[in-house]
């Protein structure tokens, strides 16, 4: 049994490996322009690690067939080197090879969190809610109108509780379903929750980040495709978590001005 | 330390009847079948929810029967409903990780077998143990009851993240009593925890027999006495942020709740309190708390396999150091859960290199078992089946790890299966090999009897081949973005990829079929199974020197004297392949020493 | 289409109010029309496109149901009914049905009696989570996936409040919880009649759930018919 341990050992290993190595499961297009540093990383540590797992499968399957079912008598021996040798290929091999990940993959995450939004971005204010995302454009004044809790009526399609009736920042602000954005331009989000934690995640933005209640968040990406993405929640939110979504829409400058145009006339 | 204290007269004197022998036992032996057998149910139940809610994730409209009459909310018609599906998700986690992975290596192995092992009578504290194991009873009692509420059980996962878990009824069906009485579960278990750990750490530090220093306890121990250092910590820890998330939602305070927020339209009263801090107490102890779920295994497995190589590890001080090692960084490690959480991306960066840090101890224990492979004598049985299945497993899940240490990376793979399918392989069935591994090797000690080994090897097949079936494919669909908690995938992107889930769906069933060869043959052999000897695998160490039960007392009065490491096999001149550890036969210094 | 459902489902309701009753229909008759004076809030279009599976049943977007106005200043969805004066009725057999469709609710606001049964329906392809949120009724929510069987419920206070879907925040709708037969929700053109009055004296309420409720006093003596209006205040915003 120790041999057909051994020959499982390798078929697992093998098919494991298989729909990796075939490309089967294909990373959806990238459409920004920090995604090639985390595509680039997360080749690396698949090399890195399909080739310990494959190997640690390996050596095991090769130890058990040789050393299963042995002849009556045969000596024990001893692995050259002896715990020595395991000790130093941990530290050197593994250590450094991911510390050497690690050390390289600061940069992707420097080029999302440590570069601040360019000062003519666009800004767009997310509301993460049970269970949609809501998005306000600030419309021509270029302000945001303030948010009144108190004055969020949802049946009236005021989910951000805008105050319109006293305040005028708030009454040109645009409210829509959708992360319309234009593109090539860079955007950024503020990120408020209204009721609970919630995440925003595009797959295609190699973007994920949490709304977190009681604190401004801020996200800002530039979108280089034009298209429509999903954008998910990651964050369990309460029953409705697997039907929060909503699109992000990427379009030509020319539409998006079109879009901002239309929506300020409703 | 070089000699360790003298036995002290820990004695207590033979229980007497019915209660104080099988219930209310003072008996560390007891206790640890209590402990094992409080698993198995928690493990059954746990599996069986993780049946409905793959049925339900690939069949949402399915009318699975049955599940009305349990509960007619949760299941209207027998379609589960998407809350109903969170809180059998929520149960899930919180029933395998506390009352599976926590009580089935540690508390149940632990308890029955560490005062053995280091020669002693009983555990330090038999009272404090008693009340340890009924304490856990309880709290699992409290936690169940949730099932048995009209608003059912919460829906905000075994983490209870906050404001969601701390904010009452309105953040959604289950989060009013249910939350509560999850909160209050947890809490319990927590003292009960400390309770243990402090009765392992006392019992391994003080009761060891002549020439049991602590270099010559067998690594299991070892294992189980690190373990319980790092409970001591950590529990210490989820005890107050369960209190504090309690008083959150009965007392009005708002540790975990900031103002203005706006939930079912009603404007919650509450202002000034954070969501990272639940986070942030929760994963302070949440990081240690799989390492609990592993290191025990880890030792298990270790002593198993020397059994069966008939030959020591490379070195069993490297071991030990490793296990230390991962014991101590595992508290450095916390805020990998929360890369993208909103704390401060500089804490992020801080927290990856810890991370990636440990991967060099795991590597270590990994190269080693492989190492010592090399020349040994390797007999097969079930034990030594899941011993080996272990160091696959453990790899498998392991090299999973360096991606979502990175933060870079982790930034897409977050919430994604890919972290399921890492968890599940680590602690879902690494860890479990390790129980099993124990289970198959310690029967014949704790009950007299062999379970059968076609039986067992049937269950290994199953579960080996099965369990990669079901957690390898969680990998690719978490690279391609597959988000998780979703009781139904509703996203464009997700059509191409329901085969994969159907495949995994039918796996899990079979594979939990598989389990029921287990359990028949833990209560077969029970009853049935062929008389086992004092010694049936030729093992060296102290549990091997007494009869199959062993007596009340372990011993019978007397106090075992210790000679030398409990792994001495393949000693030149002596008369099996083997010495025991209480055998004066002169060896020669085995490695680590 | 939708406002024309309205009316004939309030329409069947009285019908079928009227013939409960036992004995033969007593006299008076209160009629009239709800209007509203100023300029009421522009409606916007509902965005539903979270869920594409309803977005895709309408060619233009539907608007919202807050403030609907007719021709001639009319206010529709104002539930106009005898809040005192008449004594309460037996509660009818029949259930008074609430749907989900298109991810909205139809009628936007449903009028019944105390205790009696409400059946809530979903007719999309997409789970709801039926809301309503009373203040001194048994508040209660519940998710109906798509093909489970109707919800049934009931309510044994007289109450109106509203109603809402957890996973689509824009579906609201009222439920009004009345303690007699005697009401009506205006459809289009805002009229409203309550037939069957025996003498006595009659406070009728008006209720709109963006601007509040309005209460008169009618005699009726006889068999004769009184009319009376409403008039609402609208407001911009």
């Amino acid at each position: 049994m120790g041999k057909l341990l051994a020959i499982v050992l390798v078929v697992i290993a093998v098919l494991s490996a298989y729909p990796i190595v075939t490309h089967m499961f294909v990373l959806p297009e990238d459409i920004s322009t920090h995604g090639r540093a985390i595509d680039q990383q997360l080749h690396d540590t698949m090399l890195e690690a399909g080739l310990s797992f494959v190997g640690a499968q390996i050596v095991l399957a090769v130890f058990v067939w040789g050393f299963t079912n042995r002849k009556e008598g045969s000596p024990l021996k001893s692995f050259p080197g002896g715990a020595k040798v395991a000790v130093i290929a941990a530290f050197v091999l593994v250590g450094t090879e991911v510390l050497a990940l690690g050390v390289m993959g600061q940069k992707a995450w420097a080029q999302v969190y440590f570069t601040s939004p360019k000062p003519n971005a666009l800004q767009v204010q997310v509301q993460a809610e049970q269970f949609a995302y809501y998005f306000r454009y600030a419309g021509p004044d270029g302000k945001f109108g303030l948010i009144h809790p108190d004055k969020i009526d949802e049946g009236n399609q005021n989910y951000f509780g805008l105050d319109p009736a006293n305040e005028v920042e708030a009454r040109d602000d645009i409210v829509s379903g959708e992360l319309v954005v234009p593109v090539n331009r860079e955007v950024q989000l503020l990120m408020h929750a209204k009721d609970v934690g919630h995440s925003f995640y595009v797959r295609e933005l190699r973007l994920q980040q949490d709304f977190v209640p009681g604190l401004d968040l801020s996200l800002h990406f530039t979108a280089t495709k034009i298209g429509k993405y999903e954008i998910v929640c990651t964050q369990l939110c309460g029953l409705g978590h697997y039907n929060m979504k909503a699109y992000l829409n990427v379009m030509s400058e020319a539409d998006y001005e079109k879009w901002l145009k239309e929506q300020a006339a409703q | 330390m070089q000699e360790a204290s003298v036995q002290e007269a820990h004695v207590h004197a033979p229980p007497q009847g019915f209660l104080r022998k099988y219930v209310f036992s003072l008996d560390h032996k007891v206790i640890g079948k209590q402990y094992y057998a409080l698993a198995l149910a928690a493990v059954f139940t746990g599996m069986i929810l993780s049946w409905l809610m793959r049925i339900h994730m690939v069949w949402p409209n399915a009318k699975i029967p049955l599940l009305e009459l349990f509960s007619k909310n949760g299941a209207p018609g027998g379609v589960m409903t998407p809350e109903y599906y969170l809180s059998l998700l929520t149960m899930h986690g919180t029933l395998m990780v506390f009352f599976v992975l926590t009580n089935a290596p540690f508390a149940a192995f632990g308890n029955y077998f560490l005062p053995i092992q280091i020669g002693a009578e009983d555990m330090a504290f038999p009272r404090f143990n008693m009340m340890s194991f009924w304490t856990t009873f309880v709290a699992w009692v409290v936690l169940m009851l949730a099932f048995f509420i009209p608003d059912g059980p919460p829906i905000a996962g075994w983490t209870e993240y906050a404001p969601l878990s701390a904010v009452g009824k309105d953040a959604g069906p289950g989060m009013e009593w249910g939350a509560s009485l999850w909160g209050i579960s947890i809490a319990i278990f927590c003292v009960a925890s400390l309770l243990g750990a402090l009765n392992f750490i006392a019992t391994t530090l003080d009761l060891r027999a002549k020439g049991m220093t602590l270099m010559r306890m067998p690594l299991c121990t070892w294992a189980w006495f690190i373990t319980s250092c790092i409970a001591l910590l950590a529990f210490a820890v989820l005890f107050p942020a369960c209190i504090l998330l309690i008083l959150d939602r009965h007392a009005g305070t708002s540790f975990f709740i900031p103002g203005g927020l706006v939930i079912s339209d009603r404007l919650q009263p509450h202002s000034g309190g954070s969501p990272l801090l639940w986070q942030h107490l929760f994963w302070f102890f949440g990081h240690p708390e799989v390492y609990i779920a592993i290191l025990p295994s880890m030792g298990i497995v270790s002593h198993i396999l020397v059994n069966s190589m008939r030959k020591p590890l490379l070195s069993a001080r490297v071991v030990i150091y490793s296990m230390m090692s991962i014991g101590f960084l595992s508290y450095m490690v916390w805020g990998h859960h929360m890369f993208v959480s909103g704390m401060n991306p500089l804490s992020s960066l801080a927290f990856s290199f810890p991370t990636l840090t440990i991967t060099i101890p795991a590597t270590v224990l990994t190269l080693i078992w492989l190492g010592s492979l090399y020349g040994s004598n390797l007999q097969i049985n079930s034990a030594s089946l899941f011993a080996l299945g272990f160091i696959s497993m453990f790899v498998a899940g392991g090299v999973s790890g360096f991606f979502l240490a990175q933060p870079s990376i982790d930034i897409y793979l977050h919430a994604t299966y890919f972290v399921v399918g890492h968890f599940h392989l680590v602690m879902g069935v690494a860890s479990l090999f390790g129980v099993f591994a124990g289970t198959y090797f310690w029967f014949p000690k704790m009950t007299g009897r062999m379970m059968s080994e076609p039986l067992g090897k049937l269950h290994f097949w199953i579960t080996f081949v099965g369990a990669y079936c079901i957690f390898m494919p969680f990998h690719y669909l978490g690279l391609i973005g597959n988000v998780r908690r979703y009781q139904s995938f509703v996203d464009d992107f997700m059509a191409p990829y329901m085969g994969w889930h159907k495949f995994v769906t039918i796996a899990a069933l079979i594979t939990g079929a598989g389990q029921l060869v287990f359990l028949y043959n833990l209560i077969y052999s029970r009853f049935r199974g062929k008389p086992a000897t004092e010694n049936p695998w030729n093992a060296t160490s102290l549990e091997w020197s007494i009869p199959s039960p062993p007596p009340w007392n372990n011993f019978g009065g007397k106090h075992p004297i210790v000679y030398h490491d409990p792994y001495q096999y393949g000693v030149k001149g002596s008369k099996g392949d083997f010495v025991m550890q209480d055998s004066p036969e002169q060896v020669v210094a085995a490695s680590g020493d | 289409m939708r406002t024309k459902q309205v009316v004939v489902v309030g329409l069947a309701m009285l019908v079928v109010a009227a013939a409960a009753k036992a004995g033969p229909p007593a006299g008076g008759t209160i009629s009239g029309k709800v209007t509203y004076e100023g300029t009421p809030a522009k409606m916007k279009p509902i965005d539903m496109s979270k869920e594409p599976s309803c977005a895709k049943m309408y060619t233009t977007p539907p608007l919202a149901e807050t403030v609907v106005t007719g021709a001639g200043n009319s206010l529709e969805n104002v539930v106009v009914y005898i809040s005192a004066g008449a004594p309460d009725d037996a509660v009818p057999s029949t259930a008074a049905v609430f749907t989900q469709k298109g991810c909205r609710y139809i009628p936007h606001v449903l009028a019944f009696q105390v205790n009696q049964e409400i059946k809530i329906q979903n007719e999309d392809q997409t789970s709801h989570n039926i809301h309503p949120l009373p203040k001194i009724n048994r508040e209660w929510n519940k998710s109906q996936p798509p093909g489970t069987p109707a919800i049934s419920e009931k309510y044994d206070k007289a109450e109106i409040f509203p109603v809402k879907c957890n996973v689509h925040p824009w579906m609201h709708g009222n439920f009004a919880v009345l303690k007699n037969s005697h009401y009506v929700v205006t459809g289009d053109g805002g009229t409203f009649s309550l037939p069957n009055l025996p003498p006595g004296k009659y406070t009728v309420t008006a209720w709109h759930e963006s601007y509040g409720d309005q209460s008169q006093e009618v005699t009726i003596s006889g068999s004769e018919a009184k009319t009376i209006t409403f008039v609402f205040k609208a407001k911009p915003y």
